[in-house]
């Protein structure tokens, strides 16, 4: 069993600690005998990222990701737990695909993968999916979504709201009125006319969440909102919270960084779904994400291969890879500005999601008998962003040939390494240690 | 010039430049031997993914009246059909040696993406992609206005003061923003008429007057009138409700015809739904520049190649 002692870091509020490791929690003393020397001197412990929205493609997509390479891209990016979502082949609506992508996390052991389950059989957005059987699975599935659909129909998603409440859960929206988005390819208004790309308007999004918020209110259920991407959808989700209505919102990091100008290129890797908005939304998430009423970020990590985006824009697949540039880019984007700290950061991309996705042990990091989940961060670095710097099996990152601040150094998941020294650990060495950790 | 991928790339010196070319190989069309031998030796292919016989046939034509070789690859009964991906087709074409690749393809940026893509290095010329734009169809456009206003006269002259009326489905036109472009930089003053369904939801920064009422603007005695083809799948899609009221409130009659000036020109890029958007009395009018409008397209498009191809005066 690995113990660990981690010198010199600097915690997120701020103050200078030595962290020590044993069994997999962090404990108040050094462990005795031969132990691994960590040196944070000048770097951020930030505690274990965890990422609410991941696609990972397996089952059915192992050219665009698996759970395997989906875990090391989480892993170099500084997360120690992914939500995967729920649109795999087949789709995650039964307790069997469930179990199956949850044991190749845990087998895998980079990060604790969570899956997702749908809430409509097979996302048709018909009928609800097995939701007890999931949620009463050896994975104890907790978030339910159709994620990449919409569930449009109101009465469905009534249902879904109250019957996912019966298990605890949580339903999490892609908030996208099908009907209003038919053929869309970017955000609608003067620049999507001139490009002759149809558009996408902000009223699809922003009027599925002011429904959405209605109903959780109505049946007194909780409402999780996705990748919100307009300044109307804040004024929205911030009218629901100021009423008291049970619902949280994420934002991505590209929605925080780049904007719809980036399409003039006709370069699909900035095409994903919501479209990249203008650069009022923009400043928009970020001040709701300081100020609360965006509770976290989530990366929407969409791998694609090679072929599905190497096409005329209308041909493209939708989606980014996020998982390795998130930490970066929420740094460039609200710390490097000022909005927030890092130890808004740690709730942001960690404890909140956690608490939303009902995830154990990101409650109060970095105090003994917590799980050890942590990452150690340089945000004094920086570097032109490549495709060197990505993990997963897919290279479609908007961010390739940017300049990022910041760099993973470290990360460890239930207290043993993944990454050390800003290089993953090898894949065999990480099953072994995850082996040793489950006993 | 390397590629034409949209007219918004012109200045308007560039673009009388491209005109007077043009009016150059007008005159060729005059001759006997309607043949000029300055593109011999280079391939141009037209690539067209989409189906449009007039464009296709008038660049066809105006590559041969340059002595190129051309070659047609279209939709049907090529692999192109048989979802073969548009960088497929590139780098086939690059190995073959094709020197220029028209391309006509459904979805926009498709040409922009060919020429940014590193697949091909021949010189690409947008036939039309998607809702995008239409470059060489503004500029055969550009140079029947000039053509009716200054006839003989026209070379080294801008549209300064000329107001161009465009009505119908400009939301999905790509005629109407390729015009709009040009028509600008060269000086005149661009209307749109529509109904709001059939206008972009918001053209802030263009360089265009929006109306909604095609008799005021009928009455108002533009120098150019331009009607644009309404496709039949637009009132499944509930822009509007059906072909008569489009008919009467946007549709181009003969009482309307009746009130334009004398001079005035009606333009129309084809294929025309007659009785729908323009009466055959409109287009048979002495007023329609209609068949100018194909004519012009044959000289237009060899100046095109010529500047794309011959090593001529940078644009």
């Amino acid at each position: 069993m690995s113990t660990m002692r981690v010198t010199g870091a600097t915690l997120p509020d701020g103050s200078g600690v030595d962290l020590f490791v044993e069994n997999g929690v962090f404990v108040p003393t050094a462990p005795k005998g031969s132990t691994r020397i960590i040196d944070a001197s000048g770097l951020i412990a930030l505690p274990g990222l965890v990422d609410l929205h991941t696609h990972l493609r397996e089952p059915g997509f192992e050219h665009s990701e698996t759970v395997l390479s989906g875990g090391r891209a989480a892993a170099i990016g500084g997360f120690t737990a992914v939500f995967a979502m729920a649109n795999t082949m087949p789709v995650q609506d039964t307790a069997g695909v469930v179990e199956q992508v949850q044991s190749l996390g845990e087998r895998h052991g980079y990060v604790t993968v969570r899956p997702i389950g749908a809430v409509t059989a097979g996302l048709a957005g018909e009928q609800l999916s097995e939701i007890g059987a999931m949620a009463t699975s050896r994975a104890q599935v907790r978030v339910f979504s159709d994620d990449g659909l919409c569930v449009s129909d109101a009465l469905l998603m009534r249902r879904a709201l109250e019957y996912v409440k019966t298990f605890g859960g949580v339903v999490a929206q892609h908030s996208q009125e099908p009907r209003l988005t038919i053929g869309a390819q970017m955000n609608e208004g003067a620049l999507s006319s001139e490009l002759g790309l149809t558009g996408w308007p902000a009223v699809a999004e922003e009027s599925i969440i002011a429904r959405d918020v209605l109903l959780a209110e109505h049946v007194g259920a909780r409402l999780h909102v996705c990748h919100i991407s307009t300044a109307g959808s804040v004024d929205v989700i911030r009218w629901a919270k100021a009423r008291g209505i049970k619902v949280t919102a994420e934002v991505t990091p590209h929605h925080l960084l780049l904007t719809e100008d980036l399409a003039a290129s006709y370069d699909s890797r900035f095409k994903v779904n919501p479209p990249l908005r203008r650069d009022e939304d923009v400043l928009m998430l970020r001040e709701a994400l300081a100020d609360g009423t965006i509770d976290i970020v989530a990366t929407d990590h969409a791998p694609h291969p090679v072929e599905a985006k190497d096409c005329a824009w209308g041909e493209a697949a939708n989606g980014m890879v996020g998982l390795e540039s998130a930490l970066s880019v929420v740094q460039t984007a609200v710390v490097d500005t000022g909005l927030i700290g890092w130890s808004d950061v740690a709730r942001v991309l960690s404890s909140k999601p956690a608490e939303i996705g009902l995830l154990d042990g990101y409650a109060t990091p970095f105090t003994p008998g917590s799980p050890a989940n942590f990452t150690l961060y340089d945000p004094t670095a920086s570097r032109e962003f490549g495709v060197g710097d990505l993990r997963g099996k897919s290279a479609n990152s908007p961010y390739l040939g940017r300049t990022l601040p910041g760099r993973v150094i470290t990360t460890v998941h239930n207290g043993y390494p993944t990454v050390i020294d800003g290089e993953l650990l090898d894949s065999a060495i990480v099953a072994e240690s995850a082996e040793a950790h489950r006993g | 010039m390397r590629h034409l991928l949209s007219t918004k790339d012109l200045t308007r010196d560039a673009a009388i430049a491209l005109l007077d070319t043009a009016e150059d190989m007008a005159d060729v069309a005059d001759r006997e031997v309607k043949k000029l031998p300055t593109l011999r030796g280079k391939t141009v292919v037209n690539l067209f993914f989409e189906d449009s016989t007039r464009t296709r046939v008038s660049f066809e034509v105006a590559a041969k009246r340059l002595s190129a070789d051309v070659i047609t690859f279209s939709a049907k009964g090529s692999s192109v059909s048989k979802g073969e991906s548009l960088k497929d087709t590139a780098q086939t074409l690059a190995a073959m040696g094709a020197d220029a690749v028209v391309i006509r393809h459904s979805a926009s940026g498709a040409p922009r993406v060919l020429a940014d893509s590193g697949w091909i290095d021949a010189g690409i010329v947008n036939a039309g992609d998607g809702t995008h734009e239409h470059p060489t169809q503004a500029l055969l456009d550009a140079f029947t206005i000039r053509k009716r206003l200054h006839g003989a006269a026209s070379r080294g002259r801008d549209l300064d003061g000329v107001t161009v009326t465009i009505v119908g489905d400009i939301l999905h036109s790509r005629v109407a923003r390729s015009n709009l472009w040009l028509l600008t930089a060269l000086g005149a003053h661009v209307n749109f008429v529509a109904p709001a369904t059939l206008l972009p939801v918001s053209t802030e920064g263009w360089p265009v007057e929006l109306s909604y009422d095609l008799d005021e603007a009928v009455d108002a005695g533009p120098d150019v009138i331009m009607m644009l083809r309404i496709q039949g799948e637009r009132m499944n899609a509930a822009f509007f409700p059906n072909a008569r009221e489009y008919s009467r409130q946007w549709g181009l009659d003969d009482e309307r015809v009746a009130r334009l000036p004398a001079a005035s020109i009606v333009m129309h890029p084809g294929p025309m739904n007659r009785g729908l958007e323009i009466s055959a009395g409109a287009a048979d009018s002495p007023r329609s520049a209609v068949l100018e409008q194909v004519a012009n397209g044959v000289s237009t498009r060899m100046a095109v190649l010529y500047h794309l191809l011959s090593g001529a005066v940078e644009l």
